[in-house]
């Protein structure tokens, strides 16, 4: 199957600054330290691949880039705005910030378009019309603007994934963040999704995707990031990481998820 | 799995039409024959309580249709007297009835209070069909008010004016509840989110609001508000006494529903405020379009519950002596000539709060059904 692999061509753009910068960020639950000063920088158009076993923080992590969760110590910078308890400029980081979730979380009362038009309309302000016009290209690009008028319940797991990604680049964010996008699906829906998210990669979006997808992490990362117990343990691109891995734990880990599949 | 043989293509087999079920498994019969019948023991009880209500409702019947006695000639009770007990006296009823539904208001007027009711009746009406959902159903509200008011009190458009202490009845209770509830509902949102906001301030007053007035029985509150209130007043200040029981019933009903709205919010999905958050929504937009649009639709049978009860607890307002639908039913049957046939004057109170709130649990199912027609598939 790698051999018929196409990689996506890299975008990033290392000479900007980063769009992402973490800085020794520190995290406790109570009294377990979930973040273990992870720095990480994620440049402009750069593809990242998360990794590691569960329970190693790196949902946390992405958590953490639009405050879903909040750290306690360091500093994590997005598009040049630093998060803090500024409410303001936490807006304005998350219209930037794409996220789709592991269990959808679309919002089942309304329709999928609906779904889709809401914030462009409520928080970009966008009239009604427009909303609804970009709302269908994007669901065109995911392959399912057929679905506009039924609501989420009606639709397959893998369908409902590929609305939620829709849904969040209707903002037209600057970066997109995947919380284990496909861990949800039963194995048929996996492909379907994983092929909207290269063709995004392609467009030269900034991802961060937390996957075990290592297929995937192949074909578009720039760069795979192993987590566990809530530090970075290792990272390079997935070539060097997946045929070389240079610590221990990545290699138990590697032995254990190529076991699985 | 057998063995690789058996997978070679064979023709298969139409399957035969589906037959149909026999009588002993669908139908009335059958549903007769498992629920009542199924054994000697469920055979007795069946034959037994059915001999028990076949009994009671004959007897009912006699009594109340049969033998009863419809009206009679100038208050003279001594037909109805004679049948007590074989008979019922609706002529309390008949004789009554404006009393009942109207209480002390001037007798010439009560069409005023009649019209005043159709327009409550008219509002719940429009207001429970979703294509009226909009906007101008504020309008509506306001309008209909403003008219029952107007009706009410009089003292324009050539309509005598109607001190408040002389109103009572059914529109006393309709009052109590449409406003009593109308103004609790918002209320009870707004402490619902206080009490789940991250804010400790309003945190702490919402919590204090709900476990203080949940804490004291609505008749200490109703006490408080028509004797107490009015100490802390400045001398010759005054306000109306159905409005100081009207903000007590507010209060308490809020607190009441806030933690039936609470409920609803604790009970949505975490995941549901994460993606309304991530998508960069504000927080009112997120409580208006994603969270208590799910939330109250999670929540209309216990609310729907409330409603229901406090449109009954208007009662107790007689306690303060304001003349509702029940304290006028009781005052109805003082009169000498009248002692001794509550029963009748009851069943008839009671057969108006059932119709109000039948409706309200009836129309509570189809909304439900209505509202939740996303989760099917």
């Amino acid at each position: 199957m790698s051999a018929a692999i196409e990689t996506v061509a890299s975008a990033a753009r290392l000479d900007a600054p980063p769009a992402i910068s973490l800085d020794r960020v520190n995290k406790w639950f109570g009294a377990m330290h979930v973040l273990r000063d992870v720095s990480l920088d994620v440049a402009l158009g750069e593809r990242v691949v998360v990794c590691g076993p569960s329970g190693s923080g790196k949902s946390t992590l992405i958590r953490c880039i639009n405050r879903l969760e909040t750290h306690q110590e360091g500093h994590i910078l997005v598009d040049g705005t630093e998060l803090t308890d500024d409410v303001r400029a936490l807006d304005a980081i998350r219209r930037e910030v794409g996220m789709v979730f592991q269990s959808f979380n679309l919002f089942p009362h309304l329709t999928i378009l609906e779904n889709c038009t809401l914030a462009p309309i409520w928080v970009r302000r966008m009239p009604k019309r427009e909303a609804e016009e970009l709302a269908m290209e994007y669901l065109n690009k995911v392959k399912i603007p057929e679905q506009a008028k039924k609501y989420p319940g009606q639709l397959s797991g893998g369908q409902q994934q590929r609305v939620a990604i829709a849904r969040a680049l209707c903002m037209k964010p600057k970066i997109m963040l995947f919380d284990e996008p496909t861990s949800a699906l039963d194995p048929e829906m996996i492909k379907e999704v994983l092929d909207t998210m290269v063709a995004l990669a392609d467009t030269g979006m900034t991802m961060i995707c937390v996957t075990h997808e290592m297929g995937f992490a192949r074909q578009v990362a720039d760069r795979v990031v192993f987590m566990d117990r809530g530090e970075i343990v290792e990272s390079g691109t997935p070539e060097n990481m997946f045929n070389h891995p240079q610590t221990e734990r990545l290699q138990l880990f590697l032995s254990q998820i190529l076991r699985g599949h | 799995m057998a063995s690789d043989t058996t997978l070679t293509p064979v023709s298969i087999p139409v399957p035969p039409e589906p037959r149909r079920a026999p009588i002993s498994v669908v139908g009335p019969i059958a549903w007769v024959r498992a629920n009542l019948f199924s054994g000697w023991l469920s055979t007795a009880i069946t034959l037994a309580l059915g001999y028990l209500i076949i009994r009671w409702a004959i007897g009912f019947i006699d009594w109340a249709f049969i033998n009863a006695i419809w009206s009679v000639p100038n208050n003279q009770t001594q037909a109805c007297r004679d049948a007590r007990g074989v008979g019922a006296c609706w002529a309390v009823v008949t004789e009554k009835h404006r009393f009942i539904l109207f209480g002390t208001y001037p007798y010439e007027e009560h069409w005023r209070p009649a019209l005043a009711c159709v327009i409550f009746v008219g509002l719940y009406i429009v207001s429970a069909m979703r294509r009226f959902w909009r906007k101008e159903l504020a309008l509506i509200w306001i309008a209909a008010l403003t008219a029952i008011g107007v009706l009410m009190w009089g003292g324009i458009l050539g309509m005598p004016f109607v001190a408040q202490e002389r109103w009572g009845g059914l529109p006393i209770t309709l009052i109590l509840s449409t406003f009593g509830l109308a103004f609790a509902f918002p209320l009870a949102i707004l402490v619902a989110l206080g009490r789940r906001s991250k804010m400790p301030a309003i945190k702490a007053i919402c919590v204090l609001y709900v476990e203080l007035i949940r804490g004291v029985p609505l008749i200490s509150l109703l006490f408080m508000a028509s004797v107490m209130f009015p100490l802390f007043l400045p001398e010759g200040m005054n306000i109306d006494k159905l409005l100081r029981a009207q903000i007590a019933i507010i209060l308490f009903a809020g607190a009441y529903l806030a933690e039936v709205v609470r409920a609803g919010l604790q009970a949505l999905p975490k995941g549901q405020y994460e993606a309304a958050d991530a998508l960069g929504l504000s927080y009112w937009h997120k409580t208006g379009f994603i969270i208590l649009p799910q939330a109250l639709r999670m929540v209309i049978p216990p609310l729907v519950n409330t409603f229901i009860g406090f449109f009954k607890d208007t009662s107790l307002v007689l306690i303060i002596g304001i003349f509702d639908l029940l304290t006028a039913g009781k005052t109805a049957i003082v009169e000498p000539a009248w002692q001794g046939f509550g029963v009748e004057v009851y069943i008839t109170i009671g057969l108006i709060y059932f119709c109000f709130c039948f409706a309200m649990s009836k129309y509570s199912q189809s909304l439900e059904a209505e509202l939740n027609q996303h989760r099917r598939r």
